[in-house]
């Protein structure tokens, strides 16, 4: 009778406790509709700017256009003159330096290096016109580029070498009275091409992304819910949310997949938990340069030699540069699965003038802080980009070289070839000592891989990180990953434990047959 | 001295041996797959059904604990030193001369002093460890961003090599029980037993343990 309760009992429990584990719960299902509604919503404009009299005209220069905004909208220009895309430098705490002033007007990177003294050029990237390495056209509301970033015709272009200008031949009239909320074009022109090129730098921001499918992102997908970038980065009187940490130092207005779908999206617990130490992107972005190629490594130190005296550009077999006499050697690459760091948000920056302390190794222009033990920390997928770039070996510091110029004679290194001279005025331009001498420095960016997020179904894979080879986080060593991991002690010494059992085993049962055997044939003659 | 076949093993005695033999057996093969040893069920599947298996197993443990000390049969396990050397004699040396066991298996001391010994050091030890490491392991938060600091684990690593140090001793225990089944009276006399229960053993030991009667 006991007997039957008890096992009775057992069974009931072991019911239960399948039944609570095995039996999913949909959790986030209501949360995903809400969403996938949410984003899917029409945004009708607030005015129909092609009604206003003050538009029907035509512009001579695309600064009336903006005077022209600027007589309705007559505080908006104090908004837009506070903004990084303005100023192109951002207040920033960097931790051991303190406040320092980052952004493309003194930062370094491995691509094009600086804006610095190349303004005219870079200066296509800028929401303003008429800047110069002089700071002006940073003060005048004039000078404000309302068109590049509101412009809904798609027809808007700025002119290459014009400091920011626009194209002449555009038709300002019919893009003024377009005007709307920015759509990923206007983001894209500036955030796709940058580095001088399709997809050079960010490698999951490129033009496939104007009109991505649902499998490039399922986020932006115009058969998916078809999002703006804006729908993420969302502005409020010109500031805007969600920075890149090649210029950011601060965990600040930072935008995360939380903000919508909460730390614990997933039905399943164990998944929620990974939260804790891993980013969504580590296991949602599982490939990026999924369309087009991307900039893994930029060799400055080939840079300069010439065919018959003129420059020229050779192609990999996917099309893109492979060598360009006024810029080096490259390397592209397609489908890339993400190096992985451990990232709390704050990050240091290499600055104009600093000392490399050991020029032999690879100099991190953007470090990005974290650690396992960090409680701020998670895994997050990054592209790196290395580089072979101009460094002065005397005063330790990377060079800033004179690179554009309109015209031959002026130093600049894409028309005259001659590192010495376009080092010596770059830097001068940017303010910074510089001995004479050019050497290449091996360096090193992290770039964090955002977007270009993948449908559940294509997500990483438990085993493509809990695997003994080939896990993506086979570069993080600082702490126990099962599966990745183990004890080479437990491991070895359990295997000789087993060995030395089954051959002890082996040993003594043989003795045993045999002695048996012997026994049987004693037995067998006893009986006889 | 006539034999009889008595009931050694009592029915919820033998359902808890094989379920938990079963228990252990698919927690080490899911076990050495998360463990990353080969590849079969996949990592998903395979931490999934060993964590399922490991709340069956504690239950089944729950049971069983219940079991031993409402019937007083956890006393089998308390271990004892007499005649320890005689048995160990025994499957060193005696067991190829066809000697007989030097102790003798009653109802009331149904496990020889290596026996005792073992399995007392399994339950003690051995199986508490493994178990207890594995809650710890499945319950894990990782450093748990300190909301609760005292039960801040800052490295999974002491609880994994414990966990998979008692699975290889496990696994190792059972490679040994398994032979040494064939050790009993004849060489599946002991597996027929835990079986169905009856054993043969010799008549006056079940006097003896109705000794009060005559």
């Amino acid at each position: 009778m006991i007997r039957t309760f008890i096992v009775f009992g057992f069974a009931v429990l072991l019911a239960a406790v399948s039944v609570s584990l095995v039996a999913p719960r949909d959790m986030d299902k209501p949360l995903l509709m809400e969403l996938k509604e949410r984003y899917s919503r029409k945004h009708p404009p607030k005015v129909d700017h092609s009604k206003f009299e003050e538009l029907n005209r035509t512009f001579s220069s695309p600064s009336e256009v903006t005077r022209e905004c600027e007589n309705c909208h007559n505080l908006t220009a104090q908004e837009v003159m506070k903004s990084s895309h303005w100023n192109w430098e951002r207040e920033e705490y960097i931790p051991g330096r303190g406040i320092v002033y980052l952004g493309k007007k003194n930062a370094i990177n491995n691509f094009c290096i600086s804006g610095k003294g190349n303004e005219q050029s870079c200066g296509k990237c800028h929401i303003g016109y008429g800047i110069d390495s002089q700071g002006r056209g940073f003060t005048d509301s004039a000078n404000i580029d309302c068109l590049v970033c509101h412009d809904n015709t798609e027809t808007y272009a700025k002119a290459p070498e014009r400091a920011g200008a626009p194209l002449e031949t555009l038709d300002l009239n019919n893009i003024a009275k377009s005007v709307g909320r920015p759509k990923r074009t206007n983001c894209g022109v500036c955030h796709f091409l940058g580095g001088g090129g399709n997809n050079v730098k960010h490698g999951d921001l490129e033009t496939a992304m104007f009109e991505p499918d649902r499998a490039l992102d399922i986020h932006m997908g115009v058969d998916s819910v078809n999002m703006q970038c804006v729908d993420c980065h969302r502005t409020e009187r010109h500031n805007i949310a969600g920075k890149l940490y090649s210029l950011s130092s601060m965990n600040l207005k930072r935008i995360s997949c939380e903000d919508c779908h909460t730390g614990t999206p997933h039905e399943k617990d164990i998944l929620n938990e990974h939260t804790i130490k891993v980013s969504c992107q580590a296991c949602h972005i599982p490939v990026y340069a999924k369309e087009n190629a991307t900039k893994v490594h930029w060799d400055w130190s080939t840079a300069g030699k010439l065919k018959n005296g003129e420059p020229y550009v050779e192609e990999d077999e996917m099309g893109n540069h492979k060598y360009m006499s006024i810029k080096g050697s490259f390397v592209w690459k397609k489908n890339l699965k993400p190096d992985y760091i451990w990232f709390n948000g704050t990050a240091s920056h290499y600055l104009a003038g600093d000392k490399v302390v050991d020029p032999s190794k690879p100099v991190v222009l953007n470090q990005l802080f974290g650690s396992y033990s960090d409680e701020d920390s998670q895994v997050i997928p990054t592209k790196i980009h290395t580089a072979v770039q101009p460094f002065d070996p005397v005063n330790r510091t990377i060079i800033y070289p004179k690179l554009y110029a309109p015209e031959k004679g002026e130093g600049a290194f894409w028309k005259d070839f001659d590192w010495k001279t376009a080092s010596a005025v770059g830097m001068k331009e940017a303010g910074l000592p510089f001995s004479g001498q050019v050497s290449f420095i091996e360096t090193k960016m992290y770039w964090p891989v955002n977007h270009m997020v993948s449908a559940k179904e294509e997500s990483a894979r438990c085993e493509e990180c809990h695997s003994r080879s080939d896990s993506r986080l086979a570069g993080l060593t600082d702490f126990y990953l099962p599966g990745r991991d183990r004890s080479p002690l437990v491991d070895i010494g359990g295997k000789w434990l087993l060995i030395l059992t089954i051959l002890g085993i082996a040993g003594h049962g043989s003795l045993r047959i045999l002695v048996s055997l012997k026994g049987g044939r004693k037995e067998a003659s006893d009986g006889e | 001295m006539a034999n009889k076949q008595v009931l050694v093993y009592k029915g919820f005695e033998r359902f808890w041996h094989w379920m938990q033999a079963a228990f252990i057996m698919f927690l080490a093969f899911t076990g050495f797959e998360i463990h990353g040893a080969y590849s079969f069920l996949g990592f998903e599947n395979a931490v999934r059904y060993h964590n399922i298996t490991a709340y069956m197993l504690i239950g089944l443990v729950i049971f069983a604990i219940f079991w031993h000390l409402t019937t007083g049969e956890y006393r089998q396990y308390l271990p004892t030193f007499k005649n320890i050397m005689a048995q160990l004699d025994f499957y060193l040396f005696g067991i190829f001369r066809n000697a007989p066991h030097p102790t003798k298996k009653t109802l009331l001391s149904k496990l020889n002093p290596l026996q005792r010994l073992t399995y007392f050091f399994l339950k003690i030890v051995l199986i508490p460890a493994t178990i207890l490491s594995g809650l710890v392991y499945l319950f894990y938060r990782y450093p748990s961003r300190n909301a609760i600091d005292a039960i801040n684990i800052g490295s999974l690593k002491p609880v994994a090599i414990v966990h998979t140090a008692g699975a290889i001793l496990l696994v190792t225990f059972l490679v040994g029980h398994l032979y040494l089944i064939t050790t009993g009276t004849t060489v599946t006399s002991n597996l027929k037993a835990m079986l169905t229960g009856y054993e043969e053993l010799e008549e006056e030991e079940v006097v003896e343990k109705d000794g009060e009667k005559p």
